[in-house]
């Protein structure tokens, strides 16, 4: 089977993977020109679309002695680049019971101690595939600021290429999950219409119009469905309908 | 890559034709959406599910007689992987109260509500953990938990119009009715929604929801949850063992017919090893990487359909596959990024979609088959033929994304939608400047396995959850119920697969006798190739090289 988005018509370019050379369509991604060269994915391969962390991919071109990175289904291969991907990074992690915490910054420093090694060399952040300011969540972690720490991160994928370069050894994309999840459930308020829907469920407030519905023939539901009133799309958070019996 | 200047003269067109498009729907006054009785023919003549000859008829197993589409259907007419006689059963490698087969959104939250339930749990996966559809989603998840203008009466009449009326009744009202709870559950775990300063939910349309009920984080909405469960599951080692590269390729039942546990295959060490379970939860998700007719797939690398070939064989009946979902708006331009979802939120928050001339030719916010099958007969020849061209010969239609700013102020796109402003953005485009260029792809398995409102399967200790099973989107899944349903039936699999462990004494005696009769029923019912499943992984390896790779059959490679 090939994945039908291949093409094989375009100009050949040598790349190093691992020191070993092949000659690979110029352009594909890091991904696809590995499976042009004949690797079949095991380890290094997810979501192929950018955000699950399995292919983050250190490289060098000929050009710059600077180290670079990427994804390595979302990089279109260089001439003469030399790369890695690094599946795995060993990161210590500390569980926690989140109903028993408050959100503080203490709280994060007692599990994540290490924060306080940062050197402020910002290895981290050019080493994040996502382009997330890494040192910035961490200097946040260690002033406490849950919120911005949560912010700062949100799109990390937790692919490790920042622990891989850390000099303080720290584990900069477990951190910022603890920070995120601190902040989504003891800082941002919670959702209290949320709550009190499902008093009304446990209630039973639903369960007569739900199974008349269930037991309509399909014509009748169907001017049912023909018939209800739609939010409009420019509505505003307190539009409400006019036939208020179900809500 | 940027766009080329073909393609840039085209945008012209839709930057024309925007500023009043912008006006219209400031004053709500949308493309007029499809009469239900509009939908069908339609459907039938430009979906891909009504192409002649593309589906046939299963030659064995309980769902016997069944036309579903060819390529699964040759995972269901092949022979096991294992030679059943060669297993040793009599000593396990791994026990344990319950096992989850994948870990994905659906085998998360099953295992975290079995351990809170008292069962140890043992997670195999393919991958890694997180490695699944659920990690990809991107939209939303719904629930009707608006008080004072939803609840899940509305839920249910939107799921069964969108469905075409044939949904499992028991299963949407199951799934509708736990909505409110499952968000409150994901909330309580500290998973970042988007929300008001005063905590309230911030919600959207999606195609056919008659209120806003779309949750959301941002546009990473699944891989929040996912890597919140996954975390959390982290904390709970103690109960929760997970075995990483290790895919189940085999049940194992024992004497009485209730399934017992079992086999997986080490992909890095080529070993089968035998896991024996009290109960077994299948939530091994989709099946897009068979890449159905061709198309190309939004899904995860791992999504090829494992869960369905191992219960099938065991005699889990099948039901809702005959539809395949295509999500109208997959990336076409630029090459590199092909088949990658663009979430329906960006029409959720009103971006038109557009022809080559920069008109609009179908309503934004219809259910997905029917919005799929309006763009395939705008690009089509056979259709309209106004579809945009790209560099590589292909056609797509604009989504038009840069008019999200200008409704809801300057900044939105990249706020709203960041995971996609930035994969443009590697490419030169910014889209919050620039339309997307799209075209439907291969995205969701509307059907799957039996099962009731108890995730149960017909054979005893056997539970499925998620995209693996079948019957709670009818024909036709709408956006924002597969997260809804990976958490809202993956916790209940959970709850009852652990009570099931509880409850039943484990017998001694089990066996792949179903194994060894499936075999026997393929060769019986003269199936002549000789195919093995589960695919475990799609080849995308050079045909080339491949035809090179002489060793591959002693060598234990995958293929």
């Amino acid at each position: 089977m090939t994945e039908p988005s291949e093409t094989t018509a375009d100009l050949l370019v040598p790349i190093f993977f691992m020191g070993k050379r092949y000659e690979v369509p110029a352009s594909l991604t890091i991904q696809k020109a590995l499976e042009y060269a004949g690797y079949q994915h095991i380890r290094g391969c997810g979501c192929r679309g950018g955000v699950c962390g399995a292919c983050g991919t250190v490289f060098r071109t000929p050009d710059s002695y600077k180290l670079q990175v990427g994804l390595a289904c979302q990089t279109v291969v260089q001439p003469g680049m030399h790369l890695m991907i690094m599946p795995f990074y060993p990161g210590n992690r500390s569980s926690f019971d989140i109903e028993e915490m408050n959100g503080t910054g203490g709280e994060l420093a007692a599990l994540y101690p290490e924060i306080f090694k940062c050197i402020g060399c910002n290895a981290c952040s050019q080493g994040c595939p996502m382009d997330i300011d890494v040192m910035h969540y961490m200097a946040q972690a260690i002033r406490g600021d849950i919120a911005g720490a949560a912010e700062t991160s949100f799109d990390c994928i937790m692919c490790g290429l920042c622990a891989s370069r850390c000099p303080a050894e720290e584990v900069q994309f477990n951190v910022a999950i603890l920070a995120r999840r601190l902040h989504a459930r003891h800082i941002i308020l919670r959702a209290e219409h949320l709550h009190e829907r499902v008093k009304q469920i446990d209630s039973g407030k639903f369960e007569e119009p739900l199974r008349d519905l269930m037991s309509k023939s399909t014509e009748e539901l169907k001017e049912l469905y023909k018939s209800r009133e739609s939010e409009p799309q420019m509505a505003e958070e307190d539009w409400t309908p006019a036939d208020a019996r179900y809500v | 890559m940027p766009y080329p200047e073909s393609l840039k003269k085209l945008i012209e067109k839709v930057v024309a034709t925007r500023p009043a498009r912008v006006e219209r729907k400031k004053n709500d006054e949308e493309f007029p959406a499809l009469k239900l009785e509009e939908r069908e023919p339609i459907l039938r003549d430009f979906h891909p599910d009504f192409i002649k000859g593309t589906r046939r008829e299963i030659k064995v197993g309980p769902s016997k007689g069944y036309a579903i589409s060819n390529e699964m259907v040759d995972l269901l007419e092949a022979k096991s992987r294992v030679n059943p006689h060669l297993v040793n059963l009599f000593e396990p490698d791994f026990e344990t109260d319950v096992l989850v087969i994948g870990a994905g959104g659906a085998g998360t939250a099953a295992a975290l509500l079995a351990a809170e339930n008292g069962a140890k749990v043992t997670i195999a996966t393919k991958l890694r953990h997180g490695d699944a559809n659920t990690m990809m989603a991107e939209g939303g998840i719904q629930a009707a938990d608006k008080v004072g203008k939803d609840s899940p009466y509305y839920h249910y009449l939107d799921i069964l119009g969108g469905g075409h009326f044939v949904n499992d009744p028991e299963l949407v009202y199951t799934m509708v009715q736990n909505a409110p709870d499952a968000l409150r559950w994901l909330e309580g775990m500290g998973t970042s929604f988007s929300k008001f300063e005063d905590g309230r939910m911030q919600t959207m349309h999606g195609g056919g929801t008659c209120r806003k009920r779309m949750h959301y984080a941002a546009d990473i909405t699944g891989a929040e949850i996912m890597k919140t469960i996954r975390d959390e599951a982290r904390n709970h080692t103690d109960m929760i063992d997970v075995i990483e590269f290790c895919p189940a390729v085999e049940l194992v039942l024992d004497d009485k017919g209730r399934c017992a546990g079992a086999i997986l295959y080490n992909l890095e060490t080529a070993e089968y090893l035998f896991v024996k379970a009290k109960s077994v939860i299948i939530a091994t998700g989709g099946s897009g990487r068979l890449h159905i007719q061709n198309f190309m797939t939004t899904n995860h690398y791992g999504a090829t359909a494992d869960g369905i070939v191992m219960a099938y064989r065991a005699g889990v009946p099948i039901s809702f596959l005959h539809t395949v979902q295509y999500h109208p708006t997959g990336v076409v331009f630029p090459e590199q990024a092909e088949g990658i979802l663009i979430t329906e939120k960006f029409r959720g928050a009103g971006a038109n979609v557009l022809n080559i001339h920069g008109e609009q030719f179908v309503y934004e916010r219809e259910p997905r088959d029917v919005e799929a099958a309006c763009i395939i007969r705008e690009c089509s020849p056979d259709g309209r033929g106004n579809g945009v061209p790209t560099p590589t010969g292909k056609f797509g239609v604009w989504l038009d994304s840069p008019m999200i700013d200008m409704l809801k102020g300057e900044g939105t796109v990249r706020k709203e939608f960041p995971g996609k402003h930035i994969l443009f953005r590697r490419f030169g485009i910014d889209i919050s400047k620039e339309p997307m260029l799209i075209h439907p792809t291969l995205h969701y398995q509307n059907g799957g396995l039996n099962i009731n409102n108890k995730c149960e399967t017909n054979v005893p200790g056997l539970f499925a959850a998620g995209e693996v099973s079948g019957g709670v989107h009818g024909e036709n899944r709408l956006m924002g119920n597969s997260l809804l349903d990976v958490i809202v039936f993956g916790r209940i699999a959970g709850i009852h697969a652990a009570e099931y462990a509880n409850e039943h004494v484990e017998s001694d005696q089990v066996n792949l006798d179903h194994v060894k009769r499936y075999n026997e029923e393929v060769e019986a019912a003269g199936i002549k190739e000789e195919r093995i499943a589960p695919m475990l992984l799609p080849d995308y390896s050079n045909p080339e090289v491949r035809k090179k790779q002489l060793t591959k059959e002693y060598f234990g490679t995958l293929s």
